[in-house]
């Protein structure tokens, strides 16, 4: 079958395909974007699994999305809308919980409930971790240098890493690679005393990590977590409205306005390279697409040893792929429900139910439940990071009904013996029935259940190992060593082919910089305006 | 893990403070502003009147919400002169002294009075939430820091009548009471600490006492207006408070400058010597925090300065940008600024970039204001002063005058 040739073919309908195909196509070229699912977004997708519940069935929050691309591509315009997600807790044990409320003097009198050092500390720990925001935030938007090259840009952009770097005193600068390095516990512990507080504070940094509470650098991942902002509120997380499934949406809708192309139920077998130059790619049911480049929104072991001929690619770099770290550590639980559930050990008309709920109340609680994946077991007692949009967002489930994410840290990529439909579901009932501890009438209330295990994370969306960063966020694997030392500029190592996939800097979240960046990049190479927004800066 | 205290009231951003009944029954404006986690009136009635109650006759301002840290133990003396940049070891008891604390580069963390109220008993007054880093600056001294900010109750009452006001009310002793000193009395069979401190520039008393017996001393202190009709006596809210601070050329920690633990951009901090606070600063006593590193700055020219600054004219230069000529470049811009009732002149504090050490020999602020929702531009020359804008040999007359 005759097919046209496009200027650009992005493999995968994930929010940084789709991003990058969306400034590709504002700069004029002729793109299409293959994906291989009957419906687009990848990890950004809502699914109606029960007739009148549509679940965030990945990704669930919104934070991280870069404000400079929804305004370049007006993804408002688009039907997106970020609302601000309020507050989180974490319930212990004892029938007490510690609240961090959305309103920051009622958060300052509960940290103070708990201890009066640690609601001091806090302010100190709050300006420290901007900081550290301030610096990573900087270089979100911006291609990581080739600190082996020679070339006059490579040396502007690591000049302009080390100004970031110089913005800071010396001593700052000390206590940022400290801080790259440290694990969450052990920094947490130069600020907090209280148990519940440095539990509760710990969580976010191992969300997504194949790391635990005390393994260095989940220090980091705190921060690329909290780095994200909703209208300037930074380290407020966001709920897209209508769930996830509205950013890809969006942004398929500001693409297709665009004139780009978007085909579904496509799926790719190759990338088609001639002699170092990329032609174009050939499907499963054997069409092939010319095109001028490609761009792979698959993770970086998936785009080089699934997608690409080995022969077509430097040994080395083989070998990178394959040790890529990209090691699955999550699980996820998308539950319809009959109503709220109640959780007693919360006053009466207590707010925090609308922000995320966790129920790890010490640090040696989530350093057990690590203990248990790497040993190839889901955690018997989870970290668990839930929430219930249905709350504020009325488009997700029906009127006086809820739906609750339920985000679960550990579950291993293939249990002793590997994963069946049992163990899946033995896996389920672990968390419901740590939820159904601090909330008795939880398990009456359960309409739907849908149970995802890096199993199914890995063969629905296509993100290897279940890993929800595509590539674990070390620093050997961050800046200009993601995904490999020499190919952290989005080109790949035939002529034509580019990667803008989470892979990639910044890394993963939401962001869909990895996909503008790898845009402005491939418009560089075809000698094109550059479309792909600035950032906007921090001061 | 032990049970922590009682679930909070999240209902509210506020916690009611000890003199909440009787503030609520004087704020007719209801314009209240939060103030360290509890409701303080921003406008009790009308600014105007309020400030001259602090100028002219006497004004009363809940003052429970500031920071206040009770610091006991064999090394209390040691460990303030450790902490503070000046010397505080010739400070008797009954005496208090503002001083500020810095980190170890020598930026201002805060600023406060020490109360050193009996033998080896002190309170810490500060502006911010010190706990954290008091506790982490008495590592290797023998002594105890408690956070007393809810513990006790504290009224300010300041204005030249305040002599006179605490007098009536039953107060005995305050003739002798000199600026900075502490008393022990006993109003009505309550205990009452007596302070003669205070925030405007003023005459003034400042009175601590057990949150339980708060409504007792108010009402003992307003009946002499409403029961016997001696002299006025209003309740001020944090407007008023701020024109006669700056009158008074006191600084806030956290509004005219960042404070070292809150800022987050390196040189957004200040220290001692750019805030105008050099003579706080004590070069020759032992070792406390921040001392090489301010040995260092005082051997080099300063790099900014907040300023006192007199405008011509009338108009008052909000957040206004400060140049070296009308139209030239600029050196920094305005923190604070009020319109003077008593002096009729326009007063800001700005922070200003100096040039080889030196303030520009001329300061001009750009001024936008509105007439009728029109905006307008003025530009308005200023003059620098080191000295307090306003001072009034009251505030430091012993015995202190009666009106």
């Amino acid at each position: 079958m005759a097919q046209p040739n496009y200027d650009a073919i992005i493999i995968g309908a994930g929010h940084n395909g789709l991003t990058n195909a969306a400034f590709l196509a504002k700069a004029g070229l002729d793109v299409l974007v293959l994906e291989k699912n009957d419906h687009i977004g990848g990890a950004t997708v809502s699914r109606e699994l029960e007739p009148g519940w549509f679940y965030s069935n990945c990704s669930y929050v919104c934070s991280l999305f870069r404000p400079e691309i929804y305004q370049a591509l007006d993804l408002g315009r688009h039907g997106l809308e970020i609302v601000p997600l309020q507050g989180s807790v974490t319930f212990s044990q004892n029938g007490d919980y510690f609240g961090s409320y959305h309103q920051s003097d009622i958060k300052r009198r509960e940290i103070a409930r708990h201890s009066q050092r640690d609601a001091d500390a806090a302010i100190r720990f709050d300006a420290d971790l901007m900081k550290w925001c301030r610096l990573i935030r900087g270089m979100l938007l911006r291609t990581p240098p080739d600190p082996g090259s020679f070339k006059a840009r490579d040396a502007f952009e690591f000049a302009f890493l080390l100004k970031k770097f110089y913005e800071l005193s010396e001593a700052q600068l000390y206590e940022f690679i400290r801080f790259f390095t440290m694990s969450i516990a052990d920094y947490l512990a130069e600020y907090f005393e209280n148990d519940l507080i440095l539990a509760h504070f710990s969580g976010g940094s191992i969300i997504g990590t194949g790391l635990g509470v005390y393994s260095p650098g989940t220090a980091y991942v705190l921060l690329h977590h909290a780095m994200g902002d909703v209208d300037g509120n930074v380290g407020s997380w966001g709920f897209a409205r209508g769930g996830m499934g509205s950013v890809a949406a969006a942004l398929a809708s500001a693409f297709q306005s665009l004139g780009g192309t978007l085909q579904d139920s496509a799926t790719v077998a190759k990338i088609n390279v001639n002699d170092g130059i990329t032609t174009g790619v050939t499907l499963t049911n054997g069409d092939v697409i010319d095109a001028k480049c490609v761009v792979s929104n698959l993770d970086a072991k998936r785009t080089f040893l699934n997608l690409m001929e080995e022969k077509d690619l430097p040994p080395k770099l083989v070998e990178r792929a394959k040790t890529f770290k990209i090691r699955g550590s999550s699980g996820k639980l998308n539950i319809a429900l009959d109503g709220m559930p109640e959780f007693p050990a919360l006053p009466k008309g207590s707010p925090l139910t609308l922000g995320h709920m966790h129920f790890s109340d010490t640090l040696e609680r989530l350093e057990r439940a690590y203990d248990d994946w790497k040993d190839d077991r889901w955690s018997e007692d989870p970290y668990v990071d839930l929430l219930v949009p249905s709350q504020y967002d009325p488009t997700v489930a029906p009127p006086g009904k809820h739906m609750m994410s339920v985000f679960v840290q550990y579950c291993p990529v293939e249990p002793d013996g590997g994963w069946t439909s049992e163990k899946r579901d033995a896996f389920g009932k672990t968390v419901i029935d740590q939820i159904a501890d601090y909330s008795p009438n939880f398990k009456d209330l359960l309409v739907h259940t849908e149970v995802r295990t890096p199993n199914e994370i890995e063969n629905e969306v296509g993100l290897t190992g279940g890993n929800i960063f595509q590539g674990e966020l070390t620093l050997d694997q961050l800046l200009f060593n993601r995904p490999f030392p020499g190919y952290a500029q989005y080109r790949g190592p035939a002529q034509g082919m580019y990667m803008c996939g989470s892979s990639n800097h910044p890394g993963g979240g939401v962001m869909g910089a990895p996909g503008a960046n790898a845009a402005r990049e491939i418009l560089r190479d075809l000698k094109k305006p550059d479309v792909t927004p600035q950032d906007f800066g921090d001061d | 893990m032990t049970p922590a205290a009682s679930p909070i009231d999240f209902t509210r951003t506020h916690a009611p403070s000890p003199f909440h009944a009787r503030l609520l029954d004087h704020t007719i404006t209801q314009n209240w502003a939060t103030w360290n986690g509890y409701q303080t009136p921003r406008v009790a009635d009308t600014v105007a009147s309020e400030y001259f109650a602090i100028r002219s006759a006497c004004s009363v301002m809940d003052l429970t919400p500031m920071e206040k840290y009770r610091i006991t133990g064999p090394d209390a003396g040691d460990y303030l002169n450790r902490l503070v940049t000046r010397d505080v070891t010739k400070l008797k008891p009954g005496r208090v002294a503002y001083a500020v604390w810095c980190n170890d580069m020598g930026r201002v963390i805060d600023d406060g009075t020490i109360f050193h109220l009996s033998e080896g008993v002190y309170r810490l007054c500060a502006q911010h939430h010190q706990l954290d880093w008091l506790l982490l600056s008495s590592i290797g001294f023998d002594v105890t820091i408690t956070k007393e900010t809810h513990d006790v109750a504290a009224l300010a009452v300041q204005g030249p009548t305040s002599f006179s006001v605490l007098s009536a009310a039953g107060i005995q002793g305050l003739d002798t009471l000199k600026p900075f000193g502490i008393t022990s009395v006993d109003v009505a069979g309550i205990p009452v600490t007596v302070s003669r401190t205070g925030f405007t520039g003023d005459l003034g008393y400042e009175l601590w006492m057990d949150p339980e017996h708060a409504l007792d001393i108010w009402d003992i202190i307003f009946n002499v207006k409403f029961e016997r009709g001696l002299y006025d006596i209003r309740v001020i809210g944090l407007d008023a408070l701020e024109m006669v601070r700056i009158e008074a050329g006191f600084i806030m920690p956290g509004f005219d400058f960042n404070t070292a633990d809150t800022a987050v951009r390196a040189d957004f901090d200040r220290s001692p010597y750019e805030l105008g606070l050099g003579w706080l600063v004590d070069l020759k006593k032992p070792h406390y925090t921040g001392k090489r590193a301010l040995v260092a700055e005082h051997a080099r020219p300063a790099k900014s300065r907040l300023i006192k600054l007199i405008l011509d004219g009338n108009k008052v230069p909000s957040g206004s940008f400060l140049f070296d000529r009308e139209g030239g470049e600029n050196v920094g811009a305005v923190m604070a600024q009020t319109w003077s009732p008593i002096l009729k002149r326009a007063l800001a504090l700005g922070d200003i970039t100096l040039r080889k050490g030196q303030v520009p020999s001329e300061l001009w602020a750009e001024i936008y204001y509105q007439k009728e929702l029109k905006w307008k531009l003025h530009w308005a020359k200023g003059t620098v002063t080191d000295k307090p804008f306003w001072s009034h040999p009251r505030r430091s007359a012993t015995p202190p005058h009666s009106t």
